[in-house]
């Protein structure tokens, strides 16, 4: 008897009157297939005279056609020089010294040309000032060739000629000069002798001439303070090798505070050295609101808000002195953490240094008088830094003029005010209505678009100039290839409008020669992009003091005073900001990110798809909260279903100005304090894509890096392009190391209770081994002992997180830039990335802990909740950043799953990539542990849908043509730069010489200016990388997989002793 | 292209052309052969670098140039000893004449010659007192030359064919007759005949056989197949005609100009480099114009007129030969690139030239031969990988070897090694 049993597929079978189930016993879905939305209607389709058997023919003949025409070849064409430049050889790389001096980003660098184009920045290790490139640095020399650059002068908005441009701009000039009024020079700091020696000209010339400088981001209060202290406008430096004890207050000093550039000096101090078993290493303590680079890599970290860091100055500087204050009480963890701190410093004595990035001329002073009275060594007065220059009440001054009609006309330089003021919308009408106004810029931004004249400006690798970087510390800029564009220097235009027809080179040349130089070759300053000297004549002073002349003068007519006098006595300051009340209401914190910097580079893909190295999303800017305010005012972040991180958004209202902004929450942020960084937003003079976020300056009222902001949810929901869905650890060891430097000093690597860096163990026949044992392997070895053998040290203690090498190999490989939408899917090309982790409890050791106490699933240590809770970052978490990239396995899991070889291994430690082998079944990336492997899902270059630097000639010109660009359908991942190992290995062949240590490098190596990245050959056993191989912090990644990589890391260690 | 179908004329022409010559040489002049070689020589060696017979140079033309001088300027010989022995001397002295050439010549210094004897100065003007040889006509006409080459084959050809067809035609109707004879015989039957099963229906109805020959079909089908795509994306044999015929049988074959010497960045680079303009004016900024032979080989032989090629160049350069001097806008030159390879492989010259000792030939076959440069080898990956397969890694006299041979010495108990033994059949090497 056949059994009666009723299957069913769905409940709704249950419901015997059920609509949907009698469709279906008809149809395949309940509702008809809108059929016609894509084949349209029937009546079209059947009048068409297209039959279906026409459209065969066509497509057979089509296809028929196309194929005939593949088989002929293409014919290319060669051309080469008429006159061979004599240095220039054809696929041989030159390398020029040059200097970047923006307005915010200095620094001496190299820069590789090939066949006279520039496409890559390099560290100039000869500097002996800021030698090292940042993120945006590396990343401006796609800037050069941005396809919205300015291609030639304009008058109002129509393309002009120069002679036109200068014939106008002359008669105006005289003009106004004439009535009296007053000309306007309102520049980016230039910090550059030349250019102050000419503005003097200028002035000379035409007579009430107010020279006005103004750093988008300012550092003023900074300026100020030093100013009073030591009478030169600058800011101290500080070398950070120096000190053992380091305490910030609120200075992001591996950020950009005050220029930036200090990572290298830090990280020296942070690798530990010295004897066995009595390795010192500096101390770190952080007090600040927003999580920055500093605060993520500090051994201590207090989270403050503004005000409450003002006390902690204070106490700190009362402590250190021995002044008395009297200042509200903080948190006991502020309280505990500002004596520890004092003792520390009064331990170390000079020793230790103090730095302080609050906006305020005593906190800064106060900094001054501190450094001064412990002594400290990495505090530098006597050579202070040149960088910024701005004045904010000068600016605010000068707003108002241009309001009132006290100017005549105003000529800008680097310089976007439109956008960077806080009320630039008021400065745009005002400049409207000015007899004249120029402005020098790269793109057609906010001010140009309000400017009558419009001079196109080269970019630095296509001009002359000159820095002082530092107080008798100078640099050269020199053009890298010839203008690109019809473009003229600021300076040559200056040169013209005095009457002086020298070009800007000769007359730079005759500066130096007169008053730099001391006899010693301009040639060789050239060469070296450096030069050092210790004469006392310093033009800048020069400048400054025909500033101060005319500030005084302005004090005159104003009868205001612009350099407000401090209070002298420290103490007094001390207890002023001591007094300092706590914020009535939540304090926004703005900030500058590591990609985006003041916004100058804001059409520059790699910086845009540059994930944060804090909050690992790109593409935008977002305020930080917060997890407690972000309850509070029920804004939330979660992740769904394709990965991507989803926000809510926020109003935020400062002095009557609201923003709608896209809300992360942030762990490690001060309660009170929201972050929101500068620099996005922008709309003018750059690409749709590239318009992201919002712009931030509308909120930094009178220069004011912190203001008073309401914050309510404002409902709706934010697409973010976030790289990094887990946070935390999870107390997973093997992947991020960390010890204390007490332990790390106490007890060996492998001791059994207190080991900080044991080796994993794996089951063989049910015996433990070590997994570096060579039972523990199913592969043969192979010898790797003869040649080369590659290997890349990643130091964790010394890698700040900054992103250089990011950016460096981006450049060096021809890494393609996705796009958001594409960031999003986790579908980023990046082949280097700098994971970041928080801890869940207070530290990593925590999270272990915690994990190793798990027992049971249920209950207090149960693991079902306990990893949950784990998944979640602590209030103010530990933070690790640990560079990615591919790991080179000797024994790699993709290349035993590549069903064609086009994955294989070199006997030269590298995991080689056949693109044109690969056939995209991408096993290979799903058998990475490492998941490093990044896909080509589209075609990146030469495509409409990825309109970024590879769709235009422009761009492409930055391609390296020693690396392929990838097709679609590809796998690809770090090569270890082979094609920089190849090179070298080639010199020295054709040469006939031995490779020295330090020659192989790798260009995120190269880029590393903290040493976090050593790179070498193994083999070479008195190098580098072989000593640190043999090292006892050495460990690598997953080692319990049995993968052997040629990538090593080292134990990150934290110095977490007390006072 | 190249063609060949006018061989059989050129040993007539160089013949025809022979015999001209020797008529001038011997009839024309009266003159000391033995002064007019001597002054041959010494105008090669003192002169030649500036001064050209028929054109100017540097300096001026010089044929006839005593006859000249002493027609429109009435100076003797006396005059030209000094000049050649101090010319300098000569202008300062503010002779007329002198200072004339001397600016006429863009106040180029002319070298002295003291050492000259003046029996030398008179060979010399002797040699350049001759006149001048009329270029050698072809003396066979265009129309001749044609009728000359195919001729004997192709009419044999036509002959065997029409021969042949008419042994086929006899044998067909000898075979007919036969049959008709055989027919009325009655030793043919011709029914029984047609009652056998044709060879075609034999084979279609063996199965066995059909197999054998479909599967025999269908290997041949796909070893042509494969063949023919293989060979796609190969250029081997690619000869594109150039903007500007450059011979290299003349520069590297006939002069010996070493390859690197125009190739310079192969030493250094990875690209061997299309020389710039400039190098070759190193050298025509004194040639303007082939040797008469050439040019006439030129033409007969390859059809190309060097003299014009040599102008192209100048266009390019912007040189004007008259003025001696860069004056016109310059010009690129678009070559056409024959060895292609695609994006995906990194060949580095250098590595191979002056690492590895790799002649150019190796490679490019015999480039000192090629009128026209083909590519010699078909560039496949097979094609590198086998040479890296046979070719032993030059260790030889390079210190960056040194520790390395050592070891793999140690290791292996022998002397040589092949470059793949060296990782240079690995993937990375050449794919980035």
């Amino acid at each position: 008897m056949a059994s009666n049993k009723k299957y069913w597929k769905s409940v709704e079978e249950l419901n015997e009157k059920s609509s949907i189930v009698e469709a279906l016993r008809q149809n395949e879905f309940v509702e008809e297939v809108p059929v016609d939305e894509f084949l349209g209607d029937k009546e079209t389709l059947e009048s068409s005279s297209t039959s279906r058997r026409d459209f065969l023919k066509y497509v057979g003949f089509s296809t028929a056609a196309a194929t005939l025409a593949a088989c002929e070849g293409p014919v290319i064409k060669s051309i080469p020089y008429v006159v061979q430049p004599e240095m220039i050889i054809p696929g041989v790389a030159d390398y020029y010294a040059t200097t970047i001096a923006d307005g915010y980003d200095f620094a001496s660098i190299l820069i590789k040309t090939r066949e006279g184009r520039p496409i890559k920045v390099e560290n100039n290790k000869e500097a002996v000032t800021k030698g090292s490139a940042n993120a945006r640095v590396h990343a401006s020399v796609l800037s050069l060739y941005d396809s919205m650059r300015v291609k030639g002068p304009k008058i109002d908005g129509k393309d002009a000629s120069w002679e036109t441009f200068d014939a106008e701009i002359g008669e105006k000039l005289n003009q106004i000069s004439a009535s009296g009024k007053q000309i306007v020079l309102l520049t980016q700091t230039f910090a550059s002798p030349s250019v102050s020696k000419l503005v003097g000209e200028f002035k000379a010339k035409y007579g009430n001439v107010n020279h006005v400088v103004y750093d988008a981001v300012s550092e003023s209060t900074a300026l100020d303070a030093f100013e009073a202290k030591y009478g030169e406008r600058g800011l101290a430096d500080y070398d950070f090798s120096k000190a053992e004890v380091i305490v910030s207050v609120g200075a992001d000093f591996l950020g950009d505070w005050q220029g930036g550039g200090y990572d290298d000096g830090y990280a020296k101090g942070r690798i530990p050295h010295g004897k066995k078993h009595h390795k010192k290493m500096s101390r770190h303590v952080q007090f600040e609101s927003n999580m920055t680079l500093s605060g993520a890599n500090a051994d201590k970290r207090v989270p403050l808000s503004t005000a409450d860091q003002k006390v902690a100055l204070a106490k700190i500087y009362a402590g250190v002195t021995g002044v008395s204050v009297s200042g509200r009480q903080l948190s006991d963890y502020a309280e505990n953490a500002i004596k520890s701190a004092v003792g520390q410093i009064k331990q170390a004595g000079s020793k230790a240094v103090v730095v302080s990035g609050i906006n305020d001329v005593d906190a800064q002073s106060l900094i001054l008088a501190l450094n001064e009275v412990i002594a400290s060594e990495a505090f530098d007065k006597e050579a202070p830094r040149k960088i910024r220059q701005g004045n904010d009440k000068a600016v605010a001054k000068l707003v108002n003029d241009v309001k009132s009609g006290a100017v005549g006309g105003i000529i800008m330089a680097g310089v976007n005010p439109v956008y960077t003021l806080a009320n630039g919308e008021e400065f745009a009408q005002s400049l409207k209505g000015l007899d004249l106004a120029v402005t020098f810029t790269l793109k057609e931004d906010e001010t140009a678009l309000n400017t009558k004249y419009v001079a196109a400006a080269p970019h630095y690798l296509e001009s002359w100039g000159d820095v002082e970087i530092k107080k008798g510390h100078y640099s050269i800029t020199q053009p890298t290839i010839r203008p690109l564009f019809n473009t003229r220097q600021f300076q040559d235009a200056l040169l013209k409008w005095t009457g002086n027809d020298k070009a800007y080179y000769e007359y730079l040349k005759e500066t130096w020669a007169a008053d730099i130089l001391g006899g010693k070759s301009w040639n060789q300053a050239v060469h070296d992009g450096v030069f050092k000297t210790t004469a006392t004549v310093s033009l800048a002073e020069e400048a400054s003091e025909a500033m101060e002349q005319a500030d005084a003068a302005a004090v005159e007519n104003e009868g205001e005073e612009l350099v407000e006098a401090p209070a002298v006595d420290a103490s007094a300051q001390a207890r002023k900001l001591a007094g300092t009340a706590q914020a009535s209401g939540m304090e926004l914190v703005l900030y500058t990110k590591t990609g985006m910097g003041d916004g100058q580079q804001a059409n520059n893909p790699w910086l845009q798809e540059f994930p944060d190295p804090i909050t690992r999303a790109s593409w935008d800017n977002y305020l930080t909260v917060s997890q407690v305010d972000a309850t509070a005012n029920n804004l939330k972040n979660w992740n769904v279903a394709n990965g991507g991180l989803n926000g809510s958004y926020a109003k935020i209202t400062v002095n009557g100005v609201d923003l709608q902004v896209p809300v992360i929450i942030q762990p490690g942020q001060a309660p009170g304090t929201v972050g929101l960084a500068l620099g996005y937003g922008k709309k003018a003079g750059i690409k749709k894509e590239m318009q992201t976020g919002v712009n931030a300056y509308k909120l930094y009222n009178n220069f004011n890096n912190v203001q008073d902001v309401s914050v309510e949810g404002a409902g709706g929901e934010h697409e973010f392009a976030c790289v990094q869905l887990h946070n935390t650890l999870m107390g997973r060891g093997d992947i991020v190391r960390e010890t204390t430097l007490e332990i790390f000093n106490t007890y060996k690597k492998d001791h059994k209770k207190h080991g900080w860096n044991i080796p994993p163990h794996v089951s063989r026949d049910h015996e433990m081994i070590d997994a570096t044992d060579p039972k523990a392997d199913m592969w043969a070895t192979f010898d790797r002992s003869i040649g080369h053998h590659f290997n890349l040290a990643i130091d964790l203690n010394a890698c700040t997180g900054c992103g250089a090498c990011v950016i460096a190999c981006h450049a060096e490989n021809n890494v393609p830039v996705v796009g958001k939408t594409e960031v999003r899917r986790s579908r980023d090309m990046h082949w280097l990335r700098i994971d970041r982790y928080y801890s869940s409890a207070d530290t990593f050791e925590g999270d272990v802990e915690k994990k190793d106490n798990m027992s049971g699933l249920f209950g207090d240590n149960g693991s079902l909740g306990g990893f949950l809770e784990m998944e979640n970052p602590a209030a103010n978490p530990q933070v690790a950043f640990q560079p990615v990239m591919c790991q080179h396995c000797n024994h790699a899991p993709c290349e035993t799953v590549c069903p064609v070889a086009a994955t294989s291994h070199g006997r030269q430690g590298q995991n080689h990539m056949a693109y044109n082998r690969c056939v995209g079944t991408r096993y290979c990336a799903n058998n990475c542990p490492y998941k490093v492997r990044r896909f080509n899902w589209f075609l990146y270059n030469k495509n409409d849908e990825f309109d970024y630097y590879m769709n235009d000639d422009l761009g492409r010109m930055v391609l390296n043509p020693d690396v392929v660009v990838r097709s679609r359908g590809v796998m690809e991942k770090c090569s270890m730069c082979i094609q920089m190992t190849q090179k070298t290995i080639l010199d020295a062949k054709r040469e006939g010489r031995q490779i020295k240590d330090g020659e192989f490098q790798t260009a995120c190596s190269a880029a590393c200016s903290s040493g976090a990245m050593v790179f070498g050959d193994l083999n070479d056993k008195s190098g580098k990388v072989a000593e640190l191989h043999e090292d006892d912090r050495m460990y690598h990644l997953l080692e319990h997989v049995g993968t052997k990589p040629n990538v090593q890391y080292h134990v990150k260690v934290r110095n977490t002793k007390e006072a | 292209m190249k063609k060949v179908n006018h061989r059989n004329s050129i040993s007539r022409i160089l013949g025809a052309a022979l015999a001209l010559m020797l008529v001038f040489s011997t009839s024309a002049f009266a003159q000391d052969d033995a002064a007019v070689a001597a002054g041959k020589a010494l105008f090669n060696a003192n002169c030649a670098a500036c001064h050209k017979l028929d054109s100017k140079s540097t300096g001026p033309a010089l044929r006839g140039v005593e006859a000249r001088l002493a027609e429109n300027e009435g100076l003797d010989r006396e005059w030209l000893y000094k000049w050649i022995r101090n010319s300098s001397a000569l202008i300062k002295s503010g002779d007329p004449y002198a200072v004339k050439v001397f600016e006429e010549n863009k106040k180029s210094q002319m070298t002295a010659f003291p050492t000259l004897k003046n029996e030398d100065i008179d060979n010399i003007l002797a040699y350049t007192a001759q006149l001048k040889p009329t270029p050698p006509k072809p003396i066979v006409g265009p129309d001749e030359k044609t009728s000359g080459g195919g001729f004997s084959t192709q009419v044999v050809l036509i002959a065997l064919i029409v021969l042949f067809g008419l042994l086929a035609l006899g044998l067909f109707l000898v075979n007919k007759t036969l049959r008709k004879f055989a027919v009325a015989n009655g030793t043919l039957n011709l029914e029984e005949e047609v009652k056998k099963p044709s060879l075609w229906k034999v084979f279609v109805q063996n199965q066995f056989l059909v197999i054998v020959a479909v599967i025999f079909f269908m290997l041949g089908a796909a070893y042509f197949a494969y063949g023919y795509f293989m060979q796609v994306g190969v250029d081997q044999g690619y000869q594109p005609i150039q903007p500007i015929h450059y011979s290299h049988r003349i520069h590297a074959g006939d002069n010996k100009i070493e390859c690197k010497y125009c190739h310079s960045s192969a030493r250094v680079s990875k690209h061997s480099g299309i020389p710039s303009l400039n190098v070759c004016m190193n050298c025509h900024k004194n040639i303007a114009q082939v040797a008469d032979e050439v040019q006439q080989e030129g033409i007969t032989k390859y059809g190309v007129d060097y003299n014009k090629e040599i102008q192209k160049l100048y266009n390019a350069v912007g040189w004007d030969p008259a003025q001696q001097d860069y004056v016109n806008e310059p010009k690129p030159v678009k070559w056409i690139r024959i060895h292609n390879l695609p994006d995906f492989v990194y060949f580095n010259h250098s590595q191979h030239v002056s690492v590895a000792g790799v002649d150019c030939q190796t490679c490019h076959g015999e480039i000192q031969e090629m009128e026209i440069v083909e590519q010699h080898s078909p560039l496949t990956m097979g094609w590198c990988i086998n040479c890296h397969r046979e070719t032993d890694v030059n260790f030889k006299g390079n210190a960056y070897y040194e520790k390395i041979h050592e070891q793999l010495k140690d290791k292996y108990g022998v002397e040589t090694f092949k470059a793949a033994k060296m990782g240079a059949l690995e993937c990375g090497k050449c794919h980035y």
